[in-house]
């Protein structure tokens, strides 16, 4: 890559750059990247966060008054497909860009060009998915996992889908290829792995899972391409396929992918922690180790997703001792952080707030993700609302919170501006009720045998049900109030200190002025 | 300076290089799982849906308890009439039975169909031992032809006690052809 050689000879020109449009469009400067991709993740929030108000307007009353079933099912796989790759993940690789060249004294990434491709995949893949809909047929509607055989049969939208996902899954691998190569050449002298902020840690094993999975998940959607248009039977029955050999497939990519999402959490979570009790992050070594245990084991867990396809016992006891085995490093890393506050002197800014909400909320779904770990319960959970009221406890308060907690945790260190406190504490309360309101109620409605990704059902859910959407358009608006909280900010905000959390001890903030300049770290710091 | 970038430059790109062919190999493995995955149910018979099983070692047939055998038919994408000669049998453990399907090609060409077996509850496969089965090859139908065609089983001893009743489910699926697509 001579784009590496060319940035330095440059390096001195500063803000040598075209404006408008084309700096976007060309820029291969972190933390122009890092911005993109912060914006764009929002953009595809805000959309996948439309498709769930839709569904939960539908699920309001039983009986069908909105949407026909068709475009319900639509609007379930693109609000998963999209949430999960075209805002979670997005938004992490945007902290990635922005954070990991600065704590570890590095001038950018090791291959920019590369980074502005990874980024400028995503709008291409987005826009796949949302022509999709207009395909005959609508769009696809088989859940976001995009389960054979009923891939095979859909409508042209499916190809769509599938080209989106080998786009974005490219661009993953780019990024992945990108952050490693960083991390692991490119850190200021005296910073060996071991002094690395822990954000830094979970994103280096966090690309080594995407680098694992992702091409698993490209093979995937290939088969189901190629059993579409090319007469092959991976997953067809007739010709001596297996549908069920695709779930196995796809969940060998699908459970390392949860982890995908939740390790960054992890690493912002604990940047925050630690900055805000004011004490060094407990028990730092044990939290790489566990980060690493929970990587490792992420890989032979996969089929507590299929309990119910049909597995021997002896398959359905070895798949529920490895998954119970992942609470082990997960407790470590909770106790740790637990740890990291006790005795500290703890204020509560609004990052600190997401940091304990994500921390008190993330537990819980652990929690409920270890009742589904056990076979015989599962069995009878399987596909109804406690697996839907699982995960959205451990993506949106455990991914979503933490992201939001980043955001205001470094708002001050990229734009020079300082965030409304009492807008943010808002935010903060309003995400948390709204959040529990819409969700928690679905453990009930799981319990009681709803079952999910189906537009109408049985008058006795109605109530929780009602209580869930009221909830769910309160935490919509919640998010809307976000937007205005950061563009306030960004517009008016009041002039951010050079040092506005003291506890906060990280090469970002103990050797660059705020906000951090367009071009940093030239020469490199020296660790000791 | 200039050293130092040059030096950064190649570990990078050595890096990368690496990195690539790790991307490539996982989807090469992704590929992999397929037949991993048929060697996995071969070897714990998980689906050797296509071939005889073994009698089982315990040939003795159990008087003291009947087992209801209950048989579906169903096709896919094609369209022959496929029903069993009786709806259910009742059998003792270890007993050889035969039953009879018939089946009938409604269409005026010939048509190549392969049938798969499937059992309920799933835990009674392992226990239900076809010797004979016209699902061990694929039939071709002439126009309009009506066939009679025989599984000949032996429900092992050792099926749980808790089991009463299993049913015996065929798909006949059409060979060649677009399957599984609509129109």
């Amino acid at each position: 890559m001579s784009a590496v050689l060319d940035q330095h000879g440059h390096e001195h020109a500063h803000d040598h750059h075209p404006s408008g449009l084309m700096r976007w469009v060309t820029t291969t400067n972190h933390k122009d990247i890092g911005t993109m991709y912060l914006w764009f993740s929002f953009a595809m929030f805000i959309v996948g966060g439309v498709m769930a108000l839709v569904i939960r307007a539908e699920l309001f009353q039983p009986g069908l008054q909105v949407v026909n079933p068709e475009f319900f099912n639509a609007m379930t796989t693109y609000h998963g497909l999209i949430m999960v790759f075209g805002a979670i993940m997005p938004a992490f690789v945007g902290f990635a860009n922005w954070q990991i060249p600065m704590m570890i004294g590095a001038p950018d990434m090791a291959f920019p060009r590369m980074n502005n491709w990874s980024f400028w995949l995503l709008p291409p893949a987005a826009t796949l998915l949302i022509a999709s809909f207009f395909m005959p047929g609508g769009g696809a509607g088989v859940g976001w996992t995009m389960y054979a055989p009923l891939t095979v049969q859909q409508g042209p939208a499916m190809d769509l889908m599938i080209f989106a996902v080998h786009i974005l899954g490219m661009s993953s691998i780019m990024g992945s290829i990108n952050i490693i190569t960083t991390l692991l050449n490119m850190r200021a002298p005296g910073m060996t792995l071991m002094k690395m902020p822990l954000f830094c840690w979970t994103w280096l094993i966090t690309a080594y899972l995407l680098i694992a999975v992702m091409p698993v998940l490209a093979g995937a959607v290939t088969m189901t391409l190629t059993d579409r248009h090319f007469g092959t039977t991976f997953f067809n029955a007739a010709g001596g396929g297996d549908p069920v050999l695709y779930q196995h497939i796809f969940w060998f990519f699908g459970h390392p992918e949860v982890y995908i999402i939740a390790i960054p959490a992890f690493g912002v979570i604990s940047q925050v922690i630690p900055a805000f009790s004011r004490k060094p992050l407990f028990g730092y070594t044990s939290m790489v180790y566990a980060t690493a245990s929970i990587a490792i084991l992420s890989f032979i867990v996969w089929a507590h997703h299929m309990y119910t396809v049909g597995m021997p016992t002896v398959g359905q006891l070895y798949f529920m001792y490895a998954t119970m085995l992942i609470a082990i490093p997960t407790g470590v890393k909770v106790f740790n952080w637990l740890a990291t506050m006790w005795k500290g002197s703890i204020t509560f800014e609004t990052p600190m707030l997401f940091a304990l909400g994500f921390l008190f909320l993330f537990t819980m779904g652990g929690f409920s993700g270890l009742v589904l770990s056990l076979t015989a319960v599962d069995v009878q959970l399987h596909d109804t609302y406690y697996v839907v009221a699982h995960f959205h406890y451990v993506m949106v308060a455990g991914a979503l919170f933490a992201a939001f907690a980043g955001v205001y945790y470094w708002f001050p260190k990229w734009t020079g501006k300082m965030y409304d406190e009492k807008l943010g504490k808002l935010h903060f309360w309003l995400s948390l009720i709204f959040f529990n309101v819409t969700f928690f109620v679905q453990h009930f409605l799981g319990l009681a045998g709803m079952p999910r990704r189906i537009p109408d059902y049985a008058l006795q859910f109605t109530e929780f049900n009602m209580i869930s959407s009221i909830g769910a358009f309160g935490f919509g608006l919640s998010q809307v109030f976000f937007f205005y909280v950061i563009v306030k900010a960004i517009r008016s905000g009041e002039k951010a200190p050079e040092h506005p959390w003291e506890g906060a001890d990280t090469l970002e903030w103990t050797h660059l002025p705020t906000p951090a300049p367009y071009h940093s770290f030239e020469t490199p710091p020296v660790v000791k | 300076m200039s050293a130092g970038a040059a030096g950064l430059a190649a570990a990078n790109r050595q890096t990368l290089q690496k990195l690539v062919v790790v991307a490539l190999a996982m989807f090469g493995f992704g590929y992999a799982l397929v037949p991993m995955y048929e060697a996995i149910c071969e070897v714990t018979g998980i689906r050797n849906l296509l071939r005889a099983d073994a009698v089982p070692a315990n040939t003795q047939v159990d008087a003291t308890r009947v087992v209801t055998v209950e048989l579906d038919s169903n096709t896919r994408g094609l369209p022959w009439t496929f029903r069993p000669v009786a709806g259910s049998l009742r059998v003792h453990p270890g007993e050889l039975a035969t039953v009879e399907y018939e089946v009938r090609n409604n269409l005026d060409r010939p048509v190549t169909g392969q049938a798969i077996p499937s059992y309920a509850p799933a835990e009674s496969a392992q226990y239900f031992r076809k010797l004979e089965c016209f699902c061990f090859q694929q039939q071709t139908l002439a126009p309009g032809e009506v066939r009679r065609m025989p599984v000949v089983f032996v429900i092992d001893p050792a099926l749980p006690g808790s089991v009463a009743t299993v049913s015996l489910s065929y798909t006949f699926f059409e060979v060649a052809g677009r399957q599984g697509r609509p129109g």
